[in-house]
């Protein structure tokens, strides 16, 4: 893999504008380099609305209205929690499908401050109905699934990051994947968490399950993995910590659980720096997970 | 046989009304009946006809006026005015697209329509459409600041295949002041009628621009 997500979405994108005369691409002046040529080939349905989200949003259902289906890209909190709204009530409740691609994962923009990160994109959108949300981990899974979403009738976010892994799995949207067997607990590791969880826990007799999908949560293959191990649950997620354990309780719920969720803790992060400099900070290094997974396990 | 905006006042009467949102109802009247009588392509029978202009009402708010009318133009049947935000009817606070024929759009929240109305315009032309969009917005719903992105990105689109009806009933809070004036500095063409006036309302719809999106301001003074 060579290419980032950010470059495989607009390689994959541009070739569904040429392949399908249904696709409608809606840009807020984030990535337009990737559609230059676009722009001019298609220039019904491709459309740079310049600096207004929420208009962005409604216009892309618009053009689900007429049959289309709108592909709506910009920085996360700038195409999630600005236009929520419009998601909402545009997308959600009126029964249209779309697609909407993020960049800026949590502190990709790690030297812009607060404004510039999304760590709560997963955790609101979880709130909606028919909303599908999906955080692969590498760009040729960001493909799968962007591919096995696309027009599938639903809203469907997909959050693309600077930080992944360096092996990509066979991933289907909908799925959990099982990386590893284990006995005394099962990891959940979401998207570009994997790898440095599966060092974290490397000297553990845990199953490690790989979430890329997480609306809706694959509730029966948690199940699968729970009957042939401890319910033990550690969850690492790439965004605010505990987006699924209402999820995992759901699905658990006949089952005595125990459950320690990593991510990003809910606070004000003012510091600046790379994706690695607020990892570190944080507690989300492999290091950092194995010794929270270690005490958990241990009954800590 | 509605055929003026008085009739369909009257046909409002058959529900039990939904007293806050009247005011907002009987704005409209005169609108929709130029609209329906004498402006828009549609067949009732194939309401999802690609053949039809589409109507978004924006606002949303005070849809009785809409339902009147459109259920007398055999979208739905009339007795369905009777169940007007009753449990067992399709007709609510606002319109659903999902639950009432000939609905384009689900609005209430406002400052949805106006941009989801330049999807629809985009649509269109990469269709090869020759119908039209019209989007009825409100006074109020105009302190939002999607309609003025809206407004902007359409005026900058020259979005030639799009009307919008802005209702003035002084209901904006804030004074909206020449809002033809300030649509026109967006590149709009842009008027201001009676918005009690059927015939002028229905002479104003009738002259778009052809190089740009039309604005007709209904000036209905409470």
């Amino acid at each position: 893999m060579t290419d980032s997500m950010r470059d495989r979405m607009g390689a994959v994108v541009n070739e569904l504008l040429a392949t399908d005369e249904k696709t409608a691409v809606i840009l807020a002046d984030i990535s337009t380099n990737y559609f230059q040529n676009a722009f001019g080939q298609y220039p019904e349905r491709v459309v740079n609305v310049g600096i207004m989200e929420q208009t962005a949003v409604s216009l892309a259902a618009g053009f689900a209205l007429e049959g289309f289906h709108p592909i709506v890209h910009s920085i996360a909190p700038f195409v999630v929690e600005r236009p929520f709204e419009q998601i909402k009530d545009d997308f959600c409740y009126q029964g249209l499908g779309g697609t909407f691609i993020s960049i800026g994962a949590s502190y990709d923009y790690g030297t812009d401050g607060m404004t510039h990160h999304g760590p709560g994109d997963v955790a609101i959108l979880k709130t909606l109905p028919r909303m599908q949300v999906c955080v692969p981990g590498t760009a040729d899974e960001l493909e799968t699934l962007l591919r096995q979403t696309y027009a599938n009738g639903s809203p469907t976010y997909l959050r693309t990051s600077v930080q992944h892994n360096k092996t990509s799995r066979p991933v289907t949207f909908g799925k959990l994947h099982v990386e590893r067997e284990g006995k005394d607990g099962v990891v959940i590791a979401v998207g570009p968490m994997l790898e440095r969880t599966l060092a974290a826990v490397a000297d553990m007799d845990v199953t490690v399950l790989y979430a890329t999908t997480i609306a809706p949560f694959d509730a029966e293959g948690l199940k699968t993995a729970v009957s042939h191990a401890t319910a033990n649950i550690i969850l690492v997620e790439p965004y605010y910590e505990g987006a699924l354990v209402q999820d995992i309780a759901q699905a658990l719920r006949h089952t005595p659980t125990r459950i320690e969720a990593i991510g990003v803790p809910r606070q004000v992060i003012s510091r600046y720096g790379t994706p690695d400099q607020h990892d570190a900070a944080l507690g989300l290094t492999a290091a950092g997970i194995q010794a929270r997974a270690a005490r958990f396990l241990n009954n800590g | 046989m509605v055929t003026n905006h008085e009739q369909l006042a009257a046909l409002m009467n058959l529900t039990d009304g939904d007293k806050k949102h009247d005011p907002s109802a009987y704005s409209t009247t005169a609108v929709l009946s130029a609209l329906y009588n004498h402006i828009l392509h549609y067949d009732p029978a194939n309401p999802k006809s690609e053949d039809r202009d589409r109507f978004i009402m924006s606002k949303g708010h005070g849809p009785l006026a809409l339902y009147a009318i459109m259920a007398h133009k055999g979208f739905f049947p009339a007795s369905e005015l009777t169940q007007f935000l009753q449990w067992d009817g399709i007709l609510g606070g606002h319109p659903d697209r999902n639950r009432i024929p000939g609905v384009e759009a689900s609005t209430g929240s406002l400052g949805h329509g106006f941009p989801m109305a330049i999807g629809v315009a985009l649509g269109l032309k990469a269709k090869k459409s020759n119908r039209r969009v019209y989007v009825l917005i409100g006074d109020g719903e105009s302190n939002e600041g999607s309609v003025w992105e809206a407004a902007l990105l359409a005026g900058d689109l020259a979005l030639a295949n799009l009307t919008a009806i802005l209702i003035d009933n002084r209901s904006s809070t804030r004074h909206l002041g020449d809002v033809a004036a300030k649509f026109r500095l967006f590149g709009w063409q842009a008027e201001a009628v009676n918005g009690r006036s059927e015939p002028a309302l229905v002479q104003a719809l009738a002259t778009s621009a052809a190089d740009r999106p039309s604005l007709v301001v209904a000036e209905a003074l409470p």
